[in-house]
């Protein structure tokens, strides 16, 4: 604090959020010199947008009067691929990424295993699910094995960086009481390093689900299976109705995983 | 403690009989499901293809290898684009974010029965549908092209930073608010002097977290024709041009980790 002398008799004034002045003013400067520049590269055809204002109403009013049944087999089929991808990549990717968070864990495994485990987790972690499918989709064909594929390994990247780093944080005293037992190394991992990191692993797995659940239904939309492409055909069909019934049922699956796997985290930590 | 006895001897065990048989039937029924899964995937995929794989990621290769380096000239504005779709779409998401986290928390909503249902479905309905799917939306309805893009960035972010916003909220600490009450304030000043310089940092953080995110999605929104650098990357894809596809994947992937570079050392330094 200044000089009490000083301040005695000034009204107090809020101290800003950035403390050095130059800094403050050159990052407001340069924000509103982007923002200008943005403005102006950004192309808006202000009649198209007004013309689809129209259609805006109708899809909004769309959520009003779900359409279900008229391609209900088509939803149906799509919402259980969807389903069976999700449920597949996620043990899979799980299964998978155990062992990986293991050996990118720096106080479980030696360091050339840390070195290869953290570059499949980078990898893994670069590159979107999208593009991932697309490539997939190129090399094994139009289908759900692309999107399994695609989602397992999303999973790994996701999973194995924060699982290394509960395992890394984890308490020391109990792995190092279960090795001076004369436990081997299998049984260290099991009864020492196992227990605490089940409940995050659980944890996290189920937040996974979730966002695998998410995934899936926009992999259809490049050929990898799923909801996707059933959305994407009544969107180009300006079928809004229909776009609207599988959206809603999206966001109700979402809410109904979110709401149990908070409930599962409840339980087991 | 679960002890089991076999001829005179007590052993150990982790679990009680009826938990171990508990444990055992819900693999059991874990694995049937992940096996009527594999099944189904496996009814659904052209094995023939899968079979041949090595062979045509090996082609996709050789065509992709080495990418074309003087397309790049080309690439300047989808990215300056896909920059401004994620900048501009983090910018309004969080205008709109800020007020629906005041009205989700707990602690600052003005209704807790009426209001705050609206805006926990607000957060969950944005965030559970993907940028990709709002951006087909979008351009069914306001037509192919970058602005398509930015609402569809800030209508996904919505619900993702609004929901981390409302839990920093609810998180503050309640004696300063309860100070800043005690001097006579007003609901807006406590708002102000009491809850907002708390979450600033959060909010920050949030801010930036967002951005990030959305340069990664914002350079995939062109290959539903939402602008930005996805754009090349599906007339490229469409046209079977590998190496400009190698050159624009090499570019995405240069462009999200400079994302996250940049986005981790502001948050360090906020934090």
């Amino acid at each position: 604090m200044s000089d009490v002398s000083e301040l005695i008799g000034k009204p107090w004034r809020k101290p800003p959020f950035i403390q050095r002045r130059w800094l403050r003013w050159l990052l407001l400067a340069g924000f509103i010199a982007y923002l200008i520049a943005a403005f102006m590269t950004i192309e808006v055809n202000w009649s198209r947008v007004y013309e689809g204002l129209e259609r805006g109403k109708k899809f909004v009013l769309a959520f009003t009067s779900p359409d279900f049944t008229s391609r209900s087999s088509d939803i149906y089929e799509g919402m259980m691929e969807s389903i069976i991808m999700t449920v597949a990549s996620s043990v899979v990717g799980i299964a998978i990424s155990i062992p990986i968070a293991l050996g990118a864990a720096r106080n479980v495994a030696p360091l050339p295993v840390y070195l290869i485990c953290r570059g499949i987790i980078a990898i893994s972690r670069a590159l979107q699910e999208i593009i991932v499918a697309i490539l997939l989709v190129a090399i094994f064909g139009f289908g759900p094995l692309a999107g399994f594929l695609t989602l397992s390994f999303a999973t790994i990247g996701f999973l194995s960086k924060l699982l290394a780093e509960d395992i890394e944080s984890m308490d020391k005293v109990q792995a190092e009481a279960i090795k001076a037992s004369g436990a081997r190394w299998s049984q260290w991992i099991n009864y020492g390093v196992q227990p605490q990191f089940m409940p995050r692993l659980i944890g996290l797995s189920m937040y996974r689900l979730d966002i695998n659940f998410r995934e899936s239904a926009i992999l259809g939309l490049v050929g990898a299976g799923g909801i996707g492409a059933t959305l994407n055909t009544a969107f180009d069909r300006y079928e809004y109705d229909t776009a609207a019934a599988i959206l809603l049922i999206i966001i109700v699956i979402v809410m109904a995983l979110e709401y149990l796997s908070s409930v599962i985290r409840a339980r087991v930590q | 403690m679960p002890v089991r006895e076999a001829s005179g001897l007590k052993i150990w065990q982790r679990r009680t009989q009826r938990e171990s048989l508990s444990h055992w039937a819900l693999w059991l029924v874990g694995i049937a499901v992940f096996a009527y899964c594999w099944q189904q995937i496996s009814a659904a995929t052209t094995w023939f293809f899968v079979w041949d794989a090595p062979r045509i990621a090996d082609d996709i290769w050789t065509r992709a290898t080495p990418p074309k380096w003087e397309y790049i000239t080309q690439l300047g504005k989808p990215i300056w684009d896909t920059l401004n779709i994620a900048t501009m779409g983090t910018m309004i998401a969080l205008v709109f974010a800020v007020p629906v986290a005041f009205l989700a928390a707990r602690n600052t909503t003005p209704s807790r029965f009426f209001i705050r249902p609206i805006a926990l479905l607000i957060i969950v309905s944005t965030r559970s549908i993907n940028s990709l799917i709002w951006a087909l939306l979008l351009i069914a309805i306001i037509g192919p092209g970058v602005f398509a893009g930015v609402i569809a960035i800030a209508i996904r972010s919505i619900g993702f930073c609004a929901k981390l916003l409302y839990e920093a909220i609810e998180e503050i600490d309640q004696t300063q608010v309860e100070a800043i009450t005690a001097t006579g304030a007003s609901r807006w000043q406590v708002m102000a002097y009491g809850i907002v310089p708390q979450i600033l940092p959060a909010f920050a953080g949030i801010a930036v977290f967002r951005w990030d995110i959305n340069i990664r999605e914002s350079t995939v929104l062109g290959l539903v024709g939402a602008g930005g650098i996805g754009l090349q990357l599906s007339s490229s894809l469409n046209v079977l041009a590998w190496p400009q596809v190698s050159l624009i994947l090499l570019v995405i992937l240069a462009a999200v980790v400079i994302s996250e570079w940049v986005s981790a050392k502001v948050r360090g330094a906020i934090i």
